[in-house]
């Protein structure tokens, strides 16, 4: 449950008093929650964990890290159907 | 080297290697805390890699694996009755209780459903007015904050049909206990990153002091961990226990404030048993009185359980780093990630599915 994934804030909105926000994390999009990175913007990255954004990441490191994952098939574990966090 | 084109960056981990190869004048035993560590270790061969006296140590950081029996127990006992939606990670679902699984309730006619986040499991109980949906709240301080936010959720949407199974740990605490069990090998610590991006790095100079245990903050690709381990070691040389973050592009010393507040709103610190090795006092978060209605093991009455551990498994010594996966006479005959006996075979960050998927299956 420690996995974390960077990911490419494209939108923000806010829904039922909550800041949302669709991220990209190389090909597969999600909502995530940005109520705890509060001050992220569009094309900023930041870490996700089960939904939550949880840090900001710098754009180099974050598409390194999404490669890597990429060609371990852990984005497949991570957003595949067995939901594993 | 068999493993190193495997690295984003081979010719780095080369570099980090022959600096640890370089360093090293004597064995030591450093524990990873965190099971995604764990896993990456094990699928990169890395501790294969290290110079021969350098031993890695599991550490007991997989929360699916420290939920203690009892609460699988209860959540099981929850999800049976028939008007529960019971919600939670695909890694609980194969997790032993006592007599099934969650699976097994499932097949009985049960609502299990897996979720990817929690906010999930809030928009079910608003998409189902008149069934009670119950989350599992799980994990270390990097989901906690995901899970107290669906309490302020359900609080501000006026759901009365939701609420939360809690069993969250905490890791300095537990560094604590490991560092004063008995039987205790551990030299130097790698830290769990997220844990940190979410926590800070505060709490760890009073423990490095105390054990006189070197503290690396740690991420959880290849090369983070042998940066972590190249600077743990290189502490160790020195006769140094000092907090160093390895991990500054995900983790700021400070943490996330607004996390932590809500962390510190929504939960108050309580002892919590783990799976495996006991009760550690003060690891664990419950919810704060004042949002009591959220909890499920105040809504529903489970809190009277009978437990029985498999006698065979030995996950709780291989928690606490005394036995590795392949030395338990179980280990990928008796029990494996299909059929398994305790819950580090389950997770797929527990140390034994990690040395399953990886290694050692003949």
């Amino acid at each position: 449950m420690c996995l974390a994934v960077p990911g490419r804030v494209l939108s923000v909105v806010e829904t039922d008093g909550t800041r949302m926000a669709e991220v990209d994390f190389g090909g597969v999009r999600k909502d995530v929650c940005l109520e705890y990175v509060p001050d992220a913007t569009v094309g900023e990255y930041v870490i996700v964990h089960v939904g939550f954004a949880i840090q900001r990441l710098d754009e180099e490191s974050a598409i390194r890290t999404l490669a890597g994952f990429a060609r371990l098939g852990l984005l497949n574990e991570e957003f595949g159907e067995r939901g594993t966090p | 080297m068999k493993y190193l084109d495997e690295f984003s960056d081979p010719d780095l981990a080369a570099g980090l290697l022959e600096q640890i190869h370089a360093s090293v004048t004597r064995p030591w035993a450093l524990m990873e805390v965190c099971g995604g560590q764990t896993h990456s270790i094990i699928r990169h061969g890395i501790d294969q890699l290290l110079p021969d006296g350098i031993e890695m140590i599991h550490g007991p950081g997989c929360p699916v694996c420290v939920t203690p029996l009892e609460t699988i127990d209860r959540a099981l006992a929850i999800a049976a009755q028939p008007d529960v939606i019971f919600c939670s990670f695909g890694d609980m679902l194969r997790v032993p209780g006592s007599g099934r699984d969650l699976f097994t309730v499932r097949s009985e006619g049960g609502d299990v459903r897996v979720v990817y986040s929690p906010l999930d499991a809030v928009r079910l109980a608003r998409e189902n007015p008149d069934r009670e949906v119950v989350f599992f709240g799980i994990g270390f301080e990097t989901t906690a904050p995901a899970n107290a936010m669906t309490v302020r959720q359900a609080r501000r949407l006026g759901l009365r049909n939701f609420s939360l199974l809690v069993s969250h740990v905490l890791v300095p605490p537990a560094i604590a206990a490991i560092m004063e069990a008995p039987r205790c090998r551990v030299q130097a610590f790698l830290a769990a990153g997220h844990v940190c991006s979410v926590m800070g790095t505060g709490e760890y100079p009073p423990l490095a002091a105390k054990y006189r245990v070197p503290i690396v903050v740690t991420g959880f690709e290849p090369l983070d961990i042998l940066e972590g381990v190249r600077q743990a070691v290189g502490q160790l040389e020195a006769g140094r226990h000092e907090v160093r973050n390895a991990y500054p592009r995900a983790v700021r010393d400070e943490g996330n404030p607004a996390a932590m507040a809500m962390l510190r709103d929504v939960f108050e610190v309580t002892d919590r048993t783990w799976r495996g090795i006991g009760m550690i006092p003060g690891s664990g978060w419950r919810l704060a009185e004042r949002y009591r209605e959220f909890d499920a093991e105040h809504r529903f009455a489970v809190g009277d359980v009978r437990t029985a551990e498999s006698p065979l498994c030995r996950s709780g010594e291989v928690l606490q780093g005394l036995l590795k996966p392949d030395e338990c006479a179980a280990f990928g005959t008796r029990c494996t990630p299909r059929n398994p006996l305790g819950a580090t075979m389950v997770s797929s960050e527990g140390a034994c599915a990690a040395y399953y998927a990886y290694r050692r299956l003949s």
